[in-house]
């Protein structure tokens, strides 16, 4: 299972990329992925929709079953992945490559996990 | 406590995710249920369908019987043919549907579906008249798929050409594969050619193996119960549960080819013949909007619910989201524009016809 350690981790499964200018990526881990498996559909919020910690904010659908995806952090969405829309398999392709949305005027997070801390989790759900 | 299959090690060493289904634990999937869904489609995929439940009725009233418990007409049977029939209740809905085959005079074999097996014994037990015996073989079979258009020449590799029923609906009682006692039926769930294999379960790792082995060179692979309900779904089969259950009619959920209104007199025929020519009518939506449909949601027309979905997925083959629904007739002509609330969301869907996939001969 792929954890990059630069990246953020819920125990949700989302991962965030936290930049320097106060913005952040949200994503899916390679481990979400792979549970849900061959995703068909991908439902975003707006640019400018507010989001909360621990609030779902969208929705991923595989050929079996729709999944809520959590917000790790409270702010603004500054912009979305439009490619996703029309492409959800890239989430099972490159899972931290394909971001979901880029949140600004960032004021709360949920507890996030380092690498290490996340790969810990994942053993005790195996 | 969910039961294992025979199989349920195979399962594991193939990497499958099992989950439980009806009493059973039984892969969901292995490889990924679009990629075991196209395999379907265009080569072939091997499902174990043990949890299915089997079912003997045998004596000289044996097709009184099924005439009487079932919608369909058995009074004239070829020996190895298979019948599908709806099961009524006393209110025309429906108990189950099932498939039964003629293995000799007055000796059938009656296929149903895992979830009802106990429910549909003791209905027929306590419905039955005289003149027939019914009892449940489930424990003695297991049951194998092998589903797509390379299905006989993988089978031919294993069995005998001459044991490999020609018809579709048919089956060959009796016979053998390497030495295995089997029962040949050239049917499935799947809207491809393929069969069904029944045997014991003590062999069902072998056949498992020995099948998975000659398919390599054609592409099969295992499937899980995601592709089956995908592949159904795609050609329209039906499912109890979805698009019936005790309270729809057969004649509601499509099924009306299949029951013998003419027939002398069957479970259901008065409470039917009351309830009159259906009012609501099983229909194919497609996603015109964005939006993935899944079952029993709301179907919209101006924004008042006329009916509900009964099963709704992504359609891997056609490659878009679709979705079975029954609503009310006068709404069901193709190209009628309605919406479905998909957890609160609006999306806009059309009528299409049934089936969305269907193969050519």
């Amino acid at each position: 299972m792929n954890i990059p350690e630069e990246l953020k981790y819920t125990k949700s499964h989302e991962w965030v990329k936290e930049c320097e200018d106060g913005t952040a990526y949200v994503g899916l881990t390679d481990f979400a992925q792979s549970e849900l498996s061959d995703l068909v559909f991908v439902n975003l919020p707006e640019v400018g929709d507010d989001v909360e910690a621990g609030e779902t904010f969208a929705d991923v659908e595989s050929v079996k079953a729709a999944s809520d995806v959590y917000s790790p952090v409270t702010g603004t969405v500054a912009e979305i992945n439009e490619e996703l829309l029309d492409a959800p398999e890239k989430i099972n392709e490159d899972p931290y490559g394909a971001w979901l949305v880029k949140v600004e005027n960032i004021t709360d997070t949920v507890d996030l996990l380092d690498c290490a801390a996340y790969e810990q989790l994942l053993e005790e759900e195996a | 406590m969910e039961r294992k299959t025979p199989l349920y090690e195979e399962h594991v060493a193939l990497g499958g995710k099992i989950v439980p289904f009806a009493g059973w634990l039984l892969p969901v999937q292995y490889s990924g249920v679009i990629a075991e869904h196209m395999a379907v489609r265009e080569k072939c995929g091997l499902f174990d369908v043990s949890h299915m439940g089997e079912l003997l009725l045998k004596g000289p009233g044996s097709i009184a019987n099924l005439n009487h418990l079932l919608t369909n007409d058995y009074t004239s049977m070829e020996i190895g043919q298979a019948r599908y029939s709806p099961m009524c209740n006393e209110n025309g809905g429906c108990v189950d549907d099932l498939i039964v085959y003629k293995k000799a005079e007055d000796d059938y074999f009656i296929v149903v579906n895992a979830a009802n097996k106990d429910k549909d014994y003791a209905w027929m037990k306590e419905h039955l008249l005289e003149g027939a015996e019914l009892s449940d073989a489930s424990d003695d079979y297991a049951q194998l798929a092998l589903q797509g258009p390379k299905a006989e020449e993988i089978l031919k590799k294993v069995a005998d050409a001459a044991d490999i029923p020609q018809g579709y609906y048919t089956a060959n009682f009796d016979r053998k594969i390497q030495g295995m006692d089997v029962i040949i039926s050239r049917t499935g769930y799947t809207g491809e050619d393929g069969f069904e294999i029944y045997l014991s379960p003590a062999d069902a790792p072998r056949l498992w193996n020995l099948l998975l082995e000659a398919g390599k060179e054609e592409g099969l692979i295992p499937c899980g119960l995601g592709a089956r309900d995908t592949l159904r779904l795609e050609a329209a089969m039906p499912l109890y549960g979805h698009e019936m259950n005790d309270e729809i009619s057969p004649r509601e959920a499509g099924l009306g080819i299949f029951v013998k209104m003419k027939k002398e007199d069957f479970i259901g025929k008065a409470a039917l013949v009351e309830r009159g020519k259906p009012t609501i009518k099983r229909v194919g939506l497609k996603v015109t909007g964005r939006g993935i449909l899944r079952e029993h949601q709301p179907v919209l027309l101006n924004g008042q619910e006329i009916g509900h979905t009964t099963s709704g997925t992504f359609c891997p083959y056609l490659s878009q989201p679709v979705a079975m629904a029954l609503i009310p007739k006068e709404y069901s002509e193709v190209g009628t524009a309605l919406e479905v609330d998909v957890r609160g969301r609006k999306v806009p869907v059309e009528v299409i016809p049934l089936p969305f996939y269907k193969r050519q001969s």
